[in-house]
């Protein structure tokens, strides 16, 4: 018999833009892009500059830092992976790098999440290829 | 080339049903057909111009088999619940070119009977940016918490604010004998209903029901042979909202792009507008739509929306059928707001009529706020 699953959310599908991303965080690394002819720096992965649609891009290593934009609480969702872990709560991290990333917060109550609040990356081994940057109270 | 005031809207019909496991989707579109060619006196034999959305991918092309139909032009863009606003310009557009004559606009949906938990289901797609948002779990209505929270820190805008919202589209509703919800509600009921995804409420969001429509649109010239008041098409702009690569501004809508073209190619103002139908998918849309459309500045949506200014008899009579709210949604409601808006501007509203109404702006909002969205913007005027 097979056994059950452990981790039912869905999992990010790798392709040839975002591979270096997900290859990163399967090492514990979170990295956004900077563009080497205009200097913009975003998220997510893609294969070029979305702003002058360059493809000489450096990959950033990030501090990991962040403070929350926005979040919310979710206390209803019936897909697999979250109806089995509710209340979580959902946000927006302003990286120190600059740009915003979705993200769940976790070791954290859900009553103490503010907006402003300092927060650091973790990842969670999805699948051995797959990690998923996660964000906690900065320590 | 403007297209102001060189079509019309003919012909209109809201399937008066909110529960149809009995009908077939398709079924509904066909009666909502036949109910706005009635209403504008024309058959399903003179329409050459065929839109709709939330069909299959090439589902339109099954629509116009079912309806026996061979359309000269064919529109199904899907950019949410906005798409039938955005039909209705397209449809203007297409007429004002000369690729068709009579365009109908349709929609229909069984997602209420097919239980579809549109917002509170988890997200799987294969869009870029999805890969990098679906294993965080957001919802609908999550999406759109993540504005109404950004909201609130920034500018203080308070739950009973919002409230305020879901109170005044159940009043417009209870004059409203379709409507699905018709019994009065308070703030307190809205603000102590149970929270679905911090900080919206049970009663902050809009209901999932059955239900379709139709929209017929034509030349200025024709329409005014036929059998109901015409209502101009004056204006209309698009626009969509994303995550702009990482540093978008959550508290906008694309309705801050598309809202003051309309009213500009309509050659009008906002002071001008006698009634608003504004997507209320949730109660944060309708205040987040106004700010951005321009009818108050940004940060005092929630203020705007307070002693009574968005209710009948209010200087800004906004949802006049109860919206999404209270009336019906059933998985997207862009063709309702430009069905509503031409009864309004047609004088047909009974008890619920927005006294001297000649100007009404209409945005859909499809998708979320807080992830990506589409936003449509149509002037109507009599």
């Amino acid at each position: 018999m097979a056994e059950e699953k452990k981790y039912k959310k869905p999992i990010p599908r790798i392709d040839e833009e975002n591979r270096p991303f997900w290859e990163a965080c399967a090492r514990h690394e979170l990295y956004v892009q900077k563009c080497r002819s205009c200097g913009k720096v975003f998220f997510y992965a893609r294969a070029f500059c979305p702003d002058d649609l360059s493809p000489a891009l450096d990959w950033v290593k990030c501090s990991g830092k962040g403070k929350v934009y926005t979040f919310t609480v979710t206390q209803q969702n019936q897909s697999a992976g979250f109806r089995e872990n509710l209340p979580y709560i959902m946000a927006y991290i302003e990286l120190d790098e600059g740009v915003r990333m979705l993200t769940n917060i976790v070791e954290c109550k859900p009553e103490d999440v503010k907006i402003g609040m300092p927060v650091e990356v973790t990842f969670e081994d999805a699948t051995p290829e797959i990690s998923i940057p996660l964000f906690r109270p900065a320590r | 080339m403007s297209i102001k005031g060189k079509t019309a809207v003919a012909g209109v019909y809201e399937h008066p049903l909110r529960w149809a496991p009995h009908k077939t989707q398709y079924q509904i579109m066909a009666e909502s057909a036949r109910g706005a060619l009635e209403d504008a006196g024309l058959s399903i034999k003179n329409v050459d111009g065929l839109f709709t959305s939330g069909v299959s991918g090439m589902g339109i092309v099954s629509l116009a088999e079912h309806l026996n139909l061979n359309p000269d032009f064919l529109d199904s863009n899907s950019i949410g619940g906005s798409s039938f606003v955005s039909h209705t310009a397209h449809a203007a557009a297409a007429i004002a070119a000369g690729y068709c004559n009579v365009a109908l606009i349709l929609y229909g949906s069984k997602w209420s009977s097919d239980r579809f938990a549109i917002g509170t289901g988890g997200a799987s797609g294969g869009d870029p940016s999805e890969q990098f948002e679906n294993c965080y779990g957001p919802t609908t209505v999550g999406d759109y918490a993540l504005t109404a929270q950004r909201h609130m820190y920034e500018f203080g805008t308070t739950s009973e604010q919002l409230a305020e919202i879901a109170v005044t589209m159940r009043k417009h509703a209870s004059m409203n004998p379709y409507a699905k919800f018709r019994d009065p509600i308070t703030v307190e009921d809205v603000i102590t209903s149970r929270v679905v995804s911090s900080p919206l409420h049970l009663l902050d969001c809009c209901m999932i029901s059955d239900g379709g429509g139709a929209v017929v649109v034509t030349s200025a010239e024709r329409a005014r042979d036929l059998k109901k008041k015409p209502v101009n098409i004056l204006g209309a702009a698009e626009a969509c909202y994303h995550t702009s690569a990482g540093v978008r501004d959550l508290t906008n809508a694309a309705a801050k792009q598309s809202g003051p073209k309309a009213l500009e190619r309509a050659g009008v103002t906002h002071k001008d507008v006698n009634m608003a139908m504004i997507y209320d998918s949730f109660t944060i849309t309708v205040l987040v739509t106004l700010e951005s459309l321009g009818f108050c500045k940004k940060g005092e949506g929630g203020s705007f929306v307070q002693n009574g200014r968005i209710g009948l008899g209010g200087a800004l009579p906004i949802n006049t059928d109860g919206g999404g709210l209270s009336s019906n949604h059933p998985g997207m409601r862009g063709i309702f707001l430009v069905i509503e808006a031409t009864k309004q501007l047609r004088g047909e509203c009974g008890e619920r009529q927005v006294k001297n109404c000649n100007l009404a702006m209409v945005h859909g909002t499809g998708g979320t706020l807080g992830l990506r969205h589409s936003g449509a913007s149509l002037v109507l005027g009599v």
